[in-house]
Order: C-alpha cells, then structure tokens, then sequence
C-alpha cells in the first residue's frame, strides 16, 4: 500500500497568500521577454511608446513592490493534487479562502469581488471568494497556481457552439471576431487563450488554462501548434496594437487546448488575457 | 504624432488644438469617477441637484486605484474600460465636462456628443498602474466615501501621459489606427 504524503492547510493558506502578492507585482519572465521582442518588432512609433510604457511599469512595479495594474484581479486557482496526499488541519477550500483574503489585505491589493451579483452587489472587501478548480493527479505533490484575472479581459470572453463542418475556418473567423470586436478593453497586446472541444464548461476552462501556459511555448501537439502561429499572425494583422492604438502588436501569443468532443459539436471557447499576464505558482 | 504638454483645466482653445493621435502630457487637477459614482452623478442631474464638484472644464478619470501602502499618495491607478461609461457620459458632456481618461474606445453616442460639447476623450495605458501612479502628487477624497476604491477623488497631477482618442473633430485613433496597420492580405490569406 502506498503511503499518504500529509500537506498541512495552514502551509496551503500561506502559499496562497504569498502567490497572490508576488503575481500582483512580478511580471513573469516569460511575459517580459514577450514583450521585449514585441517592442523590437513593433513598427508603429505610438505603438512602441505604448509598449515602452509597458515595461517601465513592469520595471517600477517589481523594484517598488506595487501592484502591476489596479485591478488585480478575481483571484482564479488552480489546484493540482496528487492523489497520494493527505490534507491536513483544516478545509481545503477555507484555506485557499483564508490565504486570498490575506494576501490581498496584506499586500494592499484592490479588493474587487461582489457578491449578491445581480442584485445588491456587495463588495467583500477582501478580494474572496477566488475560484478555484481542482484536479486530481498522479503523485504525492499539491501544484498551485495563482492566476489574477483583470475584469477588463475576462469582459470579453465569448464562447459558441459551431457545427463541426465549419473546422478551422470556423475557428478562425470567431477568434478574429472576438479579438476585433473587444478592441482596447482587454489591454492589448493580449495572450488568446482558446479551448476547442469537451462539451461547453470544458471549452472555457480550457480556454482559461490555455493562458495559463508559458507565453511562446507551442502546443505539444504539432497540427496544434501550426494552428496556433496562423492564428497568431492573422490576430496580429488585424493591426490593432497595444491598447488598440494602431500596430503590429495585438497579442503575444495565441493558446490553443483541446478535448474530444461530440460527433455533433464543436464547442469553441476564447478567453483573453491582459499584457499584464500575472501568474504564480508553487508546488508543496 | 505631435507631443504636447498641457495645463488643466482645458478650454476650448486648448482642445482646439488636440488630435487624435496626439502623445500629451496633463499638468493640473483631475477628478476620478467610475460606475457606481457616475450612478450617482446621474441620479443628482436628474434631481436638478448639485454634483459633487463643477465639473465645468474638467476632466473625469476612469480609475479605481488599489489602497495606498503607508507613505504613498495612492496605490496602483490605471484607466479602466470606458465602454461601461458610455450610458452615462453624454450628461455629464452637457453639464461641461471637458475631457475624460479611460482606455478602449467610446460608442457612437458619446464621440457625437464628444463634438457637441467640444470635449475630449483621452487614453492613459491600461495595466500601466503602477508608472501612472508615479505622475499623481495629491489624493483626496471628495465625494462618496462610502465607495471606497469608487469614491471621487481630486487628485493632482504632473506630467501625466495620455494620448488623443477622440478629438473634437470627430477623429477616432482607435479606428485610424486599425485602418492603418491592417493587413489585409493575410487576414485574407
């Protein structure tokens, strides 16, 4: 019988509120490196102030510890569990709760949840409840990954069932409409994260976990990742640039997941992100 | 792409001379506004009462900044969506407001009445908080308090980079651009 590795929830809520802290402050790698290439490449003169700004902000906000943009975001988890751990001292859940409340009241996060959505919208004042999504996994480690969705990216989300017929095409002209249509609100140059199957809750979080993925890194998958570069260059000649100024650079990267699907679907899910692509994550 | 910088308040004879396009530096007094004080304004020019300023030449920032840590003069404060403002925006244009800073574009309702009232919009960098927040020297608090991150601060400001969206003549930089670095051939291909 295998043992059972034991991860304390108090280590869970620390993790978590040290994560959300970092994420609002530290650009990753990935998407710095991104955007430096993209200003390289950029012809637009307004366009490579934009980009130049950009990463100042980067820059000020890392060196000072200040929050990247205001909003920092519903905070979205995601969990990873190894199937061979045991939780400990205390609620999952509440400790993933505790530790986003935390971290966004100790960091001076924005405080950015309201509950009673259609109704009195109430703000929580402490940036809970985040969303979270598990997933069980071979293994005795906990991955998670914090990622900081802005209010002005996700906005734009959109989804839709095509016939399975319009294929590729179809794909293209609904990820173009989707990233024309949303303009400057997302804060180009965006990541267009894109799920293609499952039935249509699995879409979006594919979508969501598409941005997930290092910025450049291709699909595994070699159709995929050809799929993802002619998406890449048709989004980028849509010419809107950073903040929708004018450009070469409208996203840095797009994303593509997928899962099987009906014989009569074809789900298709685009949910973009920001330039401020924020995202840690550690693995107890 | 002309660079200019400028004094608030804006007159006519200030927004006379910007374009779309045009990379400008603020110096001045701002005022910060977003849904749910815009609700209120509203609500108060329907009332025939009195806003919570004389919004007569002044310009109106879209921001909900985060907290400010001990020391600062305001957290992190970068323009959100305009769009969500539009419903609201024309009355105040009315009333005199002169400019506005947010980020993405404006519908047609509100760049028509942009010209009406030779009022500007203007952009600031979205998700460029923490530079933008460099350029405020003085927050308070004005109005609303009860909103907290959305109450109506005044604040001071030097040196604050936006760039034309819509200027009174009814260009739009969003649309300009587009037209300009579009490729058409491989949007095609």
């Amino acid at each position: 019988m295998t043992s059972l590795r034991e991860i304390d929830a108090g280590q869970i809520q620390q993790t978590v509120a040290r994560l959300c802290q970092e994420a609002a402050t530290l650009l990753p790698d990935d998407v710095l490196q991104a955007l430096r290439k993209a200003r390289e490449k950029e012809e637009s003169p307004l366009a490579r102030k934009v980009l130049d700004q950009i990463l100042r902000n980067a820059e000020l906000a890392g060196e000072n510890l200040l929050p990247l943009c205001q909003d920092t975001g519903t905070a979205v988890v995601f969990l990873e569990i190894g199937q061979d751990v045991h939780l400990i001292g205390g609620d999952l859940h509440e400790a993933i709760r505790r530790g986003v409340g935390q971290g966004y009241t100790d960091g001076y996060l924005r405080a950015s949840i309201a509950e009673r959505p259609f109704s009195a919208r109430i703000n929580t004042k402490d940036n809970t409840p985040p969303v979270v999504h598990t997933e069980i996994v071979p293994g005795d480690k906990l991955h998670i990954k914090v990622l900081p969705k802005g209010g002005g990216c996700e906005n734009m989300s959109r989804f839709t069932i095509m016939l399975p017929g319009e294929g590729k095409k179809g794909i293209t002209d609904f990820v173009l409409r989707t990233v024309e249509e949303s303009g400057g609100n997302p804060c180009p140059p965006v990541i267009v994260g894109v799920g293609i199957g499952g039935t249509a809750e699995t879409a979006m979080l594919l979508a969501k976990k598409a941005i997930t993925r290092r910025v450049g890194q291709p699909h595994v998958d070699a159709e995929t990742a050809e799929f993802e570069q002619e998406l890449l260059e048709k989004v980028n000649a849509l010419g809107l640039g950073p903040q929708a100024v004018g450009g070469r650079t409208t996203a840095l990267a797009v994303h593509i997941e997928t899962y099987p699907t009906h014989i009569t679907s074809l789900p298709v899910a685009v949910n973009l992100q920001c330039h401020s692509a924020r995202l840690k994550e550690a693995v107890l | 792409m002309t660079e200019l910088k400028i004094a608030l308040p804006l007159t006519d004879e200030i927004v006379e001379k910007l374009h779309a396009g045009d990379d400008v530096h603020l110096t001045g007094v701002i005022y910060t506004a977003r849904d749910a004080a815009h609700r209120r304004m509203i609500e108060a020019l329907e009332k025939s009462q009195p806003l919570p300023f004389d919004v007569r030449g002044q310009v109106i920032y879209y921001v909900g900044p985060t907290p400010p840590k001990p020391g600062q003069v305001i957290g992190s404060a970068g323009p959100t969506t305009a769009m969500r403002l539009d419903r609201y925006t024309p009355a105040l244009l009315a009333a005199g407001l002169k400019g506005i800073i947010g980020k993405g574009g404006r519908g047609p309702a509100v760049r028509q009445t942009l010209q009406e009232h030779k009022a500007v919009y203007f952009i600031a960098v979205g998700g460029a908080g923490a530079l933008l927040s460099r350029h405020i020297k003085k927050a308070e608090v004005v109005a609303y308090e009860d909103l907290g991150t959305e109450a109506i601060r005044r604040l001071v400001v030097e040196n604050f980079p936006v760039i034309v969206c819509n200027d009174i003549y009814g260009a739009d930089l969003l649309e300009q651009g587009k037209a300009q670095w579009r490729r058409t051939e491989v949007l095609q291909g």
